[in-house]
């Protein structure tokens, strides 16, 4: 009876040491293992027409960006406006993973909010939002031409992100 | 001068707060009468001294003081008086400051309506509140100082987030905080219950009305927060599962319970440990909430500006404050018992499963909520869950609740007949049955989700009718004779039904289309035709915008209205933000929002049909209005009464 009464805490002790590490680790700006490294190949069926398929590798020789959403996440529905201009200025290739989704919202969701993506993929069981270390939708990918993953952000992008950090790598990266 | 008197005066608080978390709480263990009785001018110093602060931070901001770093990075000597005042709580330094406010004002509030306690028992009460001031008046001061200075000082400010330039977002935080911090008075009573061991009808009818005020403060807050989210976010969703969101709505589902077991608590004595671990787990919720939001550990569209030193510092407040208080339950909750006999079907068993499943929706929000974090935290990688899982999950739950609800009221306590209860059921089962099929059907589209929540928002309304016509039976005067915690409890339980009509309606009828509209365009909408008739500028205080105009007439005939929203652009910040325009209606809301410029003459345009979405918000100011009819009991208000008028000298009340 007794030892039963101190249950609660040592599920608070638990929870406590969770979040804990999770303090240690910064959501927004990871010091990504990915950064440096080769972008993970994925080879997935695009939401326009599923009979075509999008490998990573087919980007190759070009800087572009991979933005992780999803038609259920709010916070998407925040930087899409920004993402939409940045098409217009076709300021970067901007590929579109659409992460554990129904196509059919994501088309609507496309659709209704207008579509910046070049190309974008399904990824229905979210395996490449894993390979990728998807965190949280959205997340937005820089990745260089060699392939190799350049930059990554956690949360919505912002134009004070874009024009901080984003903009002067890609300049870099082209020049 | 003004802000270092701001700052001083939260420096003299914390050491009122200090003595008045030793001082008391040593007097009751000591039995020292002199001791205890510093509590309450102790608390009510205490307020004092942080409403000068909080004061003398408001005054900064409505002066424009942007000698500030505050003032400077929130507000704009372009922005309105209003919002000046309301951005004093729109940083993450200023809504602390608002937090200790609030918990300031409820810790007097409690050393004002005490008087009829025992000394000892107010005396922990107040200890264990200011040992929570001192806690987060050490955080301000040490790690978020909202009187920080500026050299030079700046010549004008960055301006609050446009975000907030809302009225909506004026009262969201302080109903919100409001509600976390109330229930710091119900954790302080059930931790001076454990450290007494006294735990009787008497401590839980004095928990009650506290307990229900911060509920009541809680649920306003929360739709509050939804309904600017729905006019101001420009895309006509009103609940999105963020973390955020999840943080404030935990503590409100175990606040819920709380409520409920309460009432076991003091009518059958029963549920004694358990409301205590309730009472700790609602405010330990409400810590956990401002901790996620603050520390930064979790992304979301709420989230603040993040310190490692502010997270550290949060982190082991929450592990003294409830970790201590549920080591104190374990080596204590014993003493409290677990008395209380009923048999296996009451009013007790009802309410018995209420609690259950409100204490595992709870943790079926904190698991979807935290999962993703401890998975990284274990290194076993990362992953997302969204509002897929919290659907699935809470429905199931919130659906055996409801009919819970419709019958728990009919039950005896300690034991009851089901037949009885049954037979008193039927009726309502089937009129709920035949509004699920019927009204769909009407409406001219029938799904099984719609039948559902049709269902269960008709069972509540007929059971409580049955409820009503039970208690009328001796004529309608014994209704009359009802007391105000009854009606208060009528009343909420309709607020969860209309919320359900509302819920239910816009998840199956709702209609969004969004088309391309060039001039003398239009659009059907659920029986509305929308015209484009063009976009005008137009400049506010500090932004200028694009204003489209449309006009809204019913296809078959009727008046027209003019709808504008607008699309604007705050100078300062450069945000550009939706301005919806929305006629709100008892059966329907039409919404309209701008999208992008196509070209120079035609735009985007979001346009909304919302069938009963007010019910959301109505459902939830009903339910609160049944919290504030349940505080205004005659039963809390006569005890008071009558311990003035003996406390009172005879003269002064003639005189009054």
């Amino acid at each position: 009876m007794k030892k039963r009464l101190f249950l609660p805490l040592a599920f608070f002790v638990v929870l406590a040491a969770v979040l804990g590490v999770g303090l240690s680790l910064n959501p927004r700006e990871v010091s990504s293992p990915f950064i440096g490294r080769p972008a993970p190949a994925f080879s997935l069926p695009q939401l326009q027409d599923p009979a075509l398929r999008l490998g990573a590798g087919e980007l190759k020789g070009q800087v572009w960006m991979l933005n992780v959403w999803a038609s259920w996440c709010a916070p998407c529905r925040e930087e899409h406006p920004l993402l939409v201009s940045l098409a217009r200025e076709q300021a970067v290739p901007i590929i579109g993973l659409n992460y554990k989704d129904d196509p059919r919202n994501a088309q609507e969701w496309l659709l209704r909010l207008g579509d910046p993506y070049k190309v974008c993929v399904i990824d229905r069981d979210g395996r490449a939002g894993i390979d990728y270390g998807v965190y949280g939708v959205p997340e937005t990918f820089v990745i260089d031409r060699a392939g190799i993953v350049r930059f990554k952000h956690v949360g919505p992008l912002t134009q004070e992100v874009w024009t901080r950090e984003v903009q002067p790598l890609l300049q870099q990266l082209r020049g | 001068m003004l802000p270092e008197l701001g700052h001083f005066a939260l420096i003299v608080a914390l050491f009122v707060a200090l003595a008045l978390a030793t001082l008391p709480i040593i007097g009751a263990a000591r039995n020292s009468r002199a001791w205890m009785a510093l509590a309450r001018p102790a608390a009510q110093a205490h307020f004092v001294f942080v409403a000068i602060a909080f004061a003398a931070l408001m005054t900064s901001f409505a002066n424009n003081d942007f000698s500030l770093v505050n003032v400077a990075a929130n507000s704009n000597s372009e922005l309105p008086l209003a919002y000046r005042i309301a951005a004093t709580w729109g940083s993450h330094e200023g809504s602390m400051l608002l937090w200790v406010f609030m918990l300031a004002g409820w810790t007097v509030a409690v050393s004002l309506f005490s008087s009829r306690s025992p000394l000892a028992m107010v005396a922990r009460v107040l200890g264990v509140m200011g040992f929570i001031n001192a806690g987060f008046l050490l955080f301000i001061l040490f790690t978020s100082t909202p009187f920080a200075r500026l050299l030079p000082p700046a010549l004008d400010g960055r301006d609050l987030n446009p975000l907030l330039q809302d009225p909506g977002m004026v009262m969201h935080p302080p109903l919100l905080y409001m509600g976390y911090v109330g229930f710091a008075v119900a954790f302080a009573f059930a931790v001076a219950a454990l450290l007494s061991g006294r735990f009787d009808a008497a401590w839980a009818r004095w928990s009650r009305p506290w307990t229900t005020a911060a509920w009541m403060f809680l649920t306003l807050g929360i739709a509050l927060g939804s309904w600017w989210a729905y006019y101001e976010l420009g895309w006509g969703g009103w609940w999105f599962w963020d973390p955020v969101e999840n943080a404030s709505f935990m503590p409100w589902l175990a606040g819920t319970a709380l409520i409920h077991s309460l009432v076991v608590a003091e009518k059958r004595g029963a549920f004694k440990a358990w409301t205590v671990l309730l009472a700790i787990a609602a405010f330990s919720l409400s810590l956990m909430g401002t901790f996620l939001v603050r520390s930064g550990v979790l992304t979301s569209v709420h989230a603040f500006a993040t310190d490692p030193a502010r997270g550290a510092f949060m982190l082991s407040f929450l592990g003294i404050v409830v970790g201590g208080s549920l080591a104190l339950f374990g080596w204590r909750a014993a003493s409290v018992g677990f008395a209380g006999s009923f048999d296996r079907f009451s009013r007790e068993t009802l309410l018995l499963g209420n609690n259950v499943l409100l204490a595992a929706a709870t943790g079926a929000v904190m698991l979807g909520t935290l999962y993703p974090l401890a998975l990284d935290a274990l290194g076993l990688g990362k992953i997302s869950v969204g509002a897929p899982y919290f659907e699935t999950v809470f429905v199931p739950l919130m659906a055996p609740l409801v009919l819970l609800m419709g019958a728990a009221p009919l039950a005896r306590w300690k034991s009851a007949s089901l037949a009885d209860v049954a037979a008193r059921l039927k009726w309502p089962a089937l009129a709920s049955a035949a509004a699920a099929l019927l009204l769909p059907w009407l409406a001219g589209r029938f799904s099984v989700g719609v039948a559902l929540g049709l269902f269960l928002a008709a069972w509540v309304f007929a059971s409580t009718a049955v409820l009503l016509l039970q208690r009328s039976r001796g004529g309608a005067g014994q209704l009359a004779r009802a007391s105000r915690s009854f009606w208060g409890m009528v009343l909420a339980h309709v607020g969860i039904g209309i919320f359900i009509v509302g819920v239910t309606m816009v998840r199956g009828y709702e209609t969004e289309r969004d088309v391309k509209m060039g001039l003398g365009d239009h659009v059907d909408v659920a029986g509305y035709r929308f015209t484009f008739r063009g976009v005008q500028e137009a400049t506010g205080p500090n932004y200028v915008a694009v204003r489209g105009d449309l006009e809204v007439r019913p296809v078959a005939g009727g008046a027209s209205l003019t709808m504008t929203p607008e699309k604007r652009l705050y100078k300062e910040q450069q945000m550009p933000m939706t301005e919806a325009a929305i006629d709100a209606g008892l059966t329907r809301d039409l919404y309209v929002s701008l999208g992008e410029p196509l070209d120079e003459k035609t735009w985007t345009v979001r346009v909304y049909h919302k069938p009963f979405i007010d019910w959301i918000w109505g459902g939830a100011f009903v339910m609160a209005l049944g919290g504030l009819l349940a505080l205004t009991d005659r039963r809390y208000r006569v005890a008071v009464r009558r311990e003035r008028e003996t406390s009172l000298p005879p003269l002064r009340e003639a005189a009054a």
